[in-house]
């Protein structure tokens, strides 16, 4: 009962991963007995069953059996008449119409809450991961460990966090002296709370569990570097753009339910091995639809100046402000057609946003490379025998679940901005300006001054210095 | 069995944590790994031999010479002298390459750090015996040569910028930098993904973990050590001499007064020891800042000269390194009976840097014991007889280096100059103007430019 309301109707390989309804009786770690049973793992660290997919609330206990249906009360009163393949249907609609109305509400509030929920997605994917690691390991009862664990994720929140807040927030920082202390020595003070860290797991080794420790010390390290990085490259795009935020995660959640649909009506070919219930046809059929989405999305988007420009902080009025002068992404622009096209649509020329072309890009990116995420993501579950990272969302499964192809897209996203559209930060420049001694920055500005008087930027008749 | 090692067993020296206290405290059997079968005195040859898993019958790679020569000793005794012997020609060849000058260096680094990342990516093969898993060997090295690609990418980039912007394909290749080095880890990753087989899906990701640990520790590290000695060799040559001398001080002071444990980690390991390993390096890393600073050889950040196709290192040197007066604290004027005395910044840095070198360098040297603890192996491998594998020496270096280039960054010195300047050569034309105005304004109030009569904007 419980397979099948957890059915991904997209991809469940099913014959791998449950030999056995989950049995609440089995013990102390619920997990670890099905690891050895090699039957579903439901890691319930929520035992919230609300629909609010980004809740924090943690209660998770370890000797707590499951209950193996959480689909909130009304939604199982409502679908109570239908056979169960359509209520597992149903379940995951609706839970998708709400997470996406969720994410629509966000973005009406503004780039704070939005930066908020970044990093309780991120604190959640992370704890999902860590309890994944404990379960597989058995150990959950190493010493320090868990402290460990949220100590490494703070200290890695707060360098990233502390290089953004040096770089968007300048003039504040300036303002406040213990800021300005704590911005100055930021990486002598990150990497002493790091080291703080190294030296309190050196002094936790036991000797009876050196293997478990090096291991869960490993987990810890590669899941910050996973998660927490990609989650600082997300912010770093939102602060480009909201367009730079919502348009990569738009075309990725476009892409699941294209591929879903097209494999759903026209599937025939497997695709991978990883996750047999993908199919060539909702490959290719998501790519075209994905990129329709994309210039069509891109095009509403780009004419609204609130998603358009970058993100600032104001810091007369102490809060965020988006309003500013489109660049030229932003701006109509008319290309012409290739004949090809013009003898089939009947134009000549057509008017785009530039930055519709750069979604083609992001568009592709999401059909082609992105689905390696959730193979990627799908293998780990295989390899660590568990069905989902989590019970978080019903029908879906844990905020991991949903996010696994969005850290690679933000991944690039963040290359691709860094390296075809925008130049350095000119804050950042102008601080880093600040930082050199004055001899430099006579010789910097002497250089400047005649790259901008040949650029005709600047009058030639000054004769200063 | 694993115990007639070529250690020449059971005298341990009270520093090298790893040998014997495996015995001693751990009871169990060791995997007795002999990454190399080569066993010459040459430190930093990079030539490597395939390695055949657990061959515990060439455990003793001491060159037939060194045994010959030591057989009339005590197997205690024969073991400090391979130690020693060894020592000297490793010391030895850090000077000759220092000498050689940087390029030298840079390579050198560069082979350590293939070297070690070969060592820990061995450890893993045999511990998760995945050494016929498909594809693995392929895509470690390559996401290497990813990792590398991308770091050196941005060092040259920064360092060598007049040579690039004069090739055309270099221009190009700096330019995308950073996109072409995510496409290319991309591809490794797509591989991995596509090479996922059926019953091997935990050792494969495993692997890919354990891979991406080692270049994490490994390469990272490595490119700040490159990072330091750009920035002048001392930077490179006292925080690697300092740990090697705590190393050697914190033996010896041990050897000698070694009473009590220090932690259980490492059995051998004293407080006599560390905390005279503490003092005796301070002094010792004050006396070398002091000798080394005067000379521009060492001192000058390493510049790469567009016009002769080299490195030079010519310079003014800068604050740190000049002699400055410092009045002492009353307490030692009194004792000393100076008023003022005559120090190089430098030195007063150094006594820091010895500092982190003594107390929490040696964490890092647990954590290897640590990890060998874990793995139930003695050395990382067998490539320098007496001392083990190229990780067992530099596994406390690592942990310096990082606090060194983050000691730069933070205390020493300001962003890179041209950096600075290519950025703004970056920026947008209305920015370059704004920034222009308000470094105007700035050198103004600073007095570096005279007050314009004539500025009109």
């Amino acid at each position: 009962f419980n397979q099948l309301i957890k059915c991904v109707g997209v991809e469940k390989p099913q014959n791998l991963l449950d030999t056995g309804p989950p049995g609440p009786g089995l013990g102390s770690l619920r997990v670890s007995s099905s690891v050895f049973q090699g039957s579903d793992s439901e890691l319930k660290p929520d035992k919230d069953g609300v629909s609010d997919s980004e809740s924090k609330v943690d209660s998770g206990v370890p000797e707590v059996p499951v209950p193996p249906d959480d689909t909130p009360e009304v939604l199982n009163k409502a679908l109570s008449g239908l056979s169960s393949r359509w209520k597992n249907w149903w379940v995951r609609g609706i839970l998708t119409l709400a997470m996406i109305s969720f994410f629509f509400i966000i973005i009406y509030l503004g780039p704070m809450v939005l930066m908020m929920i970044v990093l309780c997605v991120q604190i959640k994917c992370f704890h999902e991961i860590i309890t994944i690691g404990y379960s597989v390991y058995h150990s959950y009862d190493l010493p320090w460990f868990r402290t460990l664990s949220w100590y490494f994720l703070l200290c890695v929140n707060y360098f990233f966090y502390g290089e953004t807040v040096t770089d968007y927030f300048f003039t504040l920082v300036q303002r406040e002296e213990p800021l300005r202390i704590l911005s100055k020595y930021h990486r002598f003070i990150s990497f002493a709370l790091y080291l703080t860290g190294f030296c309190m797991f050196v002094l936790s080794l036991v000797k009876k569990h050196y293997r478990l420790q090096f291991y869960m010390f490993g987990w810890t390290h590669v899941t910050l570097l996973i998660v927490v990085t990609q989650s600082h490259l997300i912010i770093h795009n939102l602060f480009e753009g909201m367009i730079w935020f919502i348009v990569p995660i738009s075309c990725v959640i476009c892409n699941d339910i294209m591929a879903y649909m097209f494999g759903f009506f026209f599937g025939r070919t497997p695709l991978i091995k990883l996750s047999p219930k993908k199919t060539w046809e909702g490959f290719i059929g998501g790519l075209f639809a994905t990129i329709v989405f994309g210039i069509l999305l891109s095009y509403v988007m780009a004419s609204c100046r609130y998603f358009v420009c970058p993100v600032e902080f104001n810091n007369d009025s102490n809060s965020f402000q988006v309003d500013c002068e489109p660049s030229e992404l932003f701006q109509l622009q008319e290309y012409t057609l290739p004949s090809v096209l013009e003898s089939v649509t009947g134009w000549t020329t057509v008017r785009l946003y530039p930055f519709q072309i750069h979604s083609i890009a992001l568009s592709s990116f999401a059909s082609i490379v992105g689905p390696f995420g959730g193979f990627f993501a799908s293998g780990f579950k295989r390899a660590f025998k568990i069905k989902d990272f989590a019970n978080t969302i019903p029908g879906h499964g844990g905020i991991m679940d949903r996010f696994d192809c969005q850290y690679i897209m933000a991944t690039f996203v963040n290359v691709y901005i860094a390296s075809f559209i925008r130049g350095p930060n000119p804050s950042k420049v102008i601080q880093q300006l600040l930082a050199l001694r004055p001899d430099q920055q006579l010789h910097i500005f002497n250089s400047l001054k005649a790259h901008l008087i040949e650029k005709g930027l600047l009058p030639a008749m000054e004769v200063n210095a | 069995m694993t115990e007639l090692r070529k250690r020449g067993g059971g005298g341990g020296d009270p520093d090298s944590t790893d040998n014997i206290s495996d015995k001693e405290a751990d009871g169990e059997d060791r995997l007795g790994l002999s990454g190399d079968a080569e066993g010459e005195c040459d430190v930093d040859s990079k030539t490597d031999t395939p390695d055949v898993p657990v061959s515990t019958a060439d455990t003793d790679n001491t060159p037939e010479c060194l045994t010959k020569a030591l057989e009339g000793l005590p197997p205690r005794w024969k073991n400090y002298w391979i130690r020693g012997v060894l020592s000297i020609p490793m010391i030895s060849s850090f000077f000759l390459i220092t000498y050689m000058g940087p390029i030298a260096l840079i390579v050198a680094v560069m082979g350590v750090q293939i070297k070690c990342f070969h060592e820990i990516i061995t450890i893993g093969y045999r511990v998760y015996h995945s050494y016929e898993l498909p594809w693995f060997r392929t895509l470690s090295w390559y996401f290497l040569i990813c990792v590398n690609y991308f770091f050196y990418g941005e060092t040259v980039a920064d360092y060598f910028g007049g040579l690039v912007q004069r090739e055309e394909p270099l221009q190009f290749l700096a330019r995308y930098h950073r996109f072409i080095s995510f496409a290319l880890y991309l591809a490794g990753f797509c591989m991995f993904v596509l090479s996922l087989v059926k019953k091997h899906y935990r050792l494969q990701f495993y692997m890919f973990a354990w891979t991406h640990v080692t270049l994490l520790i490994v390469v990272t590290q490595s490119h700040l050590v490159i990072q330091n000695l750009f920035e002048g060799m001392i930077w490179f040559i006292v925080p690697i001499s300092i740990v090697i001398c705590n190393d050697i001080m914190a033996y010896l002071f041990g050897f000698f007064f070694g009473r009590t444990p220090l932690i259980k980690l490492s059995p051998k390991k004293t407080w006599e020891g560390f905390i005279g390993g503490f003092f005796s390096t301070v002094i010792i890393g004050f006396i070398m800042a002091h000798l080394m600073s005067r000379f521009q050889y060492f001192v000058c950040p390493v510049e790469f000269n567009s016009e002769t196709n080299r490195f030079s290192v010519e310079c003014e040197p800068s604050d740190l390194f000049v002699m400055q007066e410092y009045t002492l604290p009353a307490v030692l004027q009194n004792a000393l009976k100076w008023e003022t005395v005559n120090l190089y910044p430098f030195a007063i840095h150094s006594v820091f840097l010895s500092s982190f070198a003594s107390l929490i360098g040696p964490f890092g040297g647990f954590f290897a014991s640590g990890f060998k603890r874990a793995f139930k192996i003695k050395d990382f491998a067998s490539t320098i007889p007496g001392h083990g594998g190229i990780m067992d020496r530099f596994d406390c270096q690592y942990l310096m280096a990082t606090f060194t280039h983050v000691y730069i960054g933070s205390f020493v010195r300001g962003p890179n100059p041209s950096k600075v300047f290519q950025q703004l050569l970056m920026l947008q034309p209305e920015q370059q103007l704004g920034i222009f105005h308000t470094l105007h304004s700035h050198l103004r109030e600073r007095g570096m430019l005279p007050p314009a009569a004539t500025q009109t904007e």
